[in-house]
């Protein structure tokens, strides 16, 4: 095991020594703040509308005008940070020449995946860390308000569902660069997924949806709720819709279904905010998938990589 | 001597077609093997079987008694290994990419550092030890990658092409290397090569694979005189004055099969040396034998020669 830990230590330093990881923490830091800035000063002047219970974490989930939420933030960048720190995982160290080197030395082959993948998830895991505590602090400081033991849980669930949603996306650039040998093609097939994960699967599934379930202005309540069904369902193939349904949920106590609901399902229901327990039950197939999704992508790129002739590639 | 590498018809397939096919390879003990093959011939294959770094199709490799197949962790843990074109961390100081070395070895950093500084003098990249990897010129990278065998006190080092694509300079200290950590350190030497005269120079014997199969062990000379004991002796002659009348007397010679000439140079093709006879035609002719050199058959004549008929 001790293989492992030796190639943690290095991947990990290198993460941090390198100038894109470096690039990226600025960018997120930058922008994780600016967001805090901004929905702080919003909500600041709109007190008076804001729900009492769980300000703290409105800090997260609020957008201001043109500036997204803070969750919307990391789904939608957050594949990046994972494919640049995992797609040239494999194939820069054939491209180096130092593949054959590493392995020649007393370790087992698995030690090199292993020990690069969680690398990558522990710089996710620091750089997620260090942009939550800036968050808090700032809005510490500019609402003064401290988060009770609640809030600080539910960031602690979301703050680990963002790693494992990173990397999930770690882990197919890391597959990526086991099956293709050049670096640039890898990081061109990781970011054709990420688009089409976050844009396409929009079209893609109202184009399925309305082609299954037809709406026409005559269809009835209960087929357009068909409907909106099918497309949601499709949609959450993509690891970026079961991580927003997981944020909100988490980070919004009072979430309690997803999608649509007719006005008799919902007919005398208290609006009062859910317990943690209660979010996660309702997150937690989503949660499940993200998981399942990550560690399927992680197992196949083991594989293939423990396959994988030494010369081939 | 006892043999440190053993492999008994080791084969190797990819897709049906075979890189390696039942080789017999014996190195042993503290010699410097040449592993000698055109580009093809399955030598690195070969290499990567007997560190266990693939697997073979049928076959076995022993490296000092353990199976590289089924131990490999043993195996890499006394062998060093240097591969064709080898690479380092570029962003990393060559005492960085020799301590990731160390570690990946298990070596304690407090013993590595001593170790790594000693290696350093010894391949004289010392000076340069924390300049980073991207900086060092082909020569140094080998040099470092020769530091990177040396550093994990192997028992065997195994070299894949040390001197391809390295100047003369180099190329030299390199071999130097070689030569030294054999000597000095006892450490076995097994490289290979398609470059035949440096191998001539160092190796103690050497093994000729051509398209998978090991065609011919021993020393350079046991396979020279192997292939050669049927040819004929090759005889260049330089003379003060070279006449129609002296060849026509040369051919009639006994044992002359054939005279080419060119100026006042001509080579003799013999069935056996007959300097004396020559040199006294030539010197009954009115010329007087200026030059006369047996031709010694170098690996390179031999090497092709194997190639041509294999």
């Amino acid at each position: 095991m001790s293989g492992v830990r030796v190639v943690f230590w290095k991947e990990l330093a290198d993460y941090f020594g390198s100038r894109r990881s470096l690039i990226l923490f600025i960018i997120i830091c930058i922008t994780g703040s600016s967001i805090t800035y901004i929905s702080a000063q919003t909500m600041g002047q709109n007190f008076a509308k804001i729900p009492v219970d769980f300000i703290f974490l409105k800090l997260f989930t609020s957008s201001a005008g043109a500036l997204p939420s803070f969750i919307f933030f990391i789904s939608f960048f957050g594949p990046l940070i994972g494919i640049i720190l995992g797609f040239d995982a494999i194939n820069s160290e054939h491209a180096r020449g130092t593949m054959s080197l590493v392995l020649s030395q007393p370790i087992f082959r698995d030690s090199l995946i292993n020990g690069k993948f969680l690398a990558g998830l522990s710089t996710v895991a620091i750089m997620l860390i260090s942009i939550i505590l800036v968050i808090s602090g700032l809005g510490l400081s500019m609402l003064g308000i401290v988060p009770n033991l609640a809030e600080i849980s539910r960031m602690g669930v979301f703050f680990i569902a963002s790693v494992i949603y990173i990397g999930f996306w770690l882990s197919l650039g890391i597959l990526f660069s086991i099956l293709f040998r050049r670096t640039a093609s890898s990081a061109l097939a990781s970011i054709t997924v990420w688009i089409f994960f976050t844009f396409f699967i929009y079209m893609v599934a109202g184009v399925i949806a309305d082609q299954l379930v037809p709406i026409t202005h005559t269809t009835t309540l209960e087929t357009i709720t068909k409907n909106e069904h099918l497309k949601n369902m499709i949609m959450r193939i993509s690891p970026a819709t079961l991580f927003e349904e997981i944020a909100g949920a988490v980070l919004n106590p009072s979430v309690r279904f997803f999608g649509v609901v007719s006005s008799t399902q919902i007919k005398g229901l208290i609006p009062n905010p859910l317990p943690l327990g209660q979010s996660l039950m309702v997150i937690w197939p989503q949660f499940v998938g993200l998981i399942a999704l990550m560690l399927i992508c992680f197992a196949i790129s083991y594989t293939v990589f423990m396959r994988q002739e030494i010369r081939a590639i | 001597m006892e043999a440190v590498i053993e492999t008994n018809e080791l084969t190797k397939s990819y897709n049906g077609t075979k890189v390696v096919d039942r080789l017999n390879l014996c190195v042993k003990e503290g010699e410097i093997f040449g592993f000698l093959g055109p580009n093809g011939a399955g030598k690195t294959t070969t290499i990567l079987m007997v560190l266990g770094l693939t697997e073979p199709t049928s076959g076995e490799v022993k490296v000092y008694g353990y199976d590289a197949t089924r131990q490999p962790l043993k195996v890499k843990r006394i062998a060093g290994y240097l591969p064709e074109n080898v690479g380092f961390y570029e962003d990393l100081t060559a005492r960085e990419n020799l301590t990731y070395i160390t570690r990946l070895n298990g070596v304690k950093d407090k013993q590595a550092f001593a170790k790594i500084d000693e290696v350093l003098t010894e391949v004289g990249l010392l000076e340069v030890a924390n300049l980073e990897v991207r900086k060092f010129s082909k020569g140094m990278k080998q040099r470092l990658g020769m530091g990177a065998v040396l550093v994990k006190e192997p028992k065997i080092a195994i070299l894949d092409e040390p001197t391809t694509g390295i100047d003369p300079k180099g190329t030299d200290q390199i071999l130097k290397l070689i030569v030294k950590m054999s000597r000095e350190q006892k450490i076995t030497v097994l490289l290979s090569s398609h470059l035949l005269y440096q191998v001539q120079r160092i190796c103690d014997r050497v093994g000729i694979i051509t398209k998978g199969r090991m065609i011919a062990q021993g020393s350079v000379d046991e396979i020279g005189n192997k292939i050669m004991e049927k040819e004929q002796t090759l005889l260049e002659i330089q003379v003060s004055k070279l006449t129609p009348t002296l060849l026509g007397s040369i051919k009639e010679i006994e044992g002359v099969k054939d005279v080419e000439s060119s100026g006042n140079r001509f080579l003799v093709k013999c069935s056996q040396d007959l300097r004396e006879k020559i040199s006294r035609a030539i010197v009954e002719s009115g010329a007087l034998p200026l030059q006369i050199k047996t031709q010694n058959y170098t690996l390179e004549e031999i090497y092709i020669r194997y190639f041509r008929e294999g």
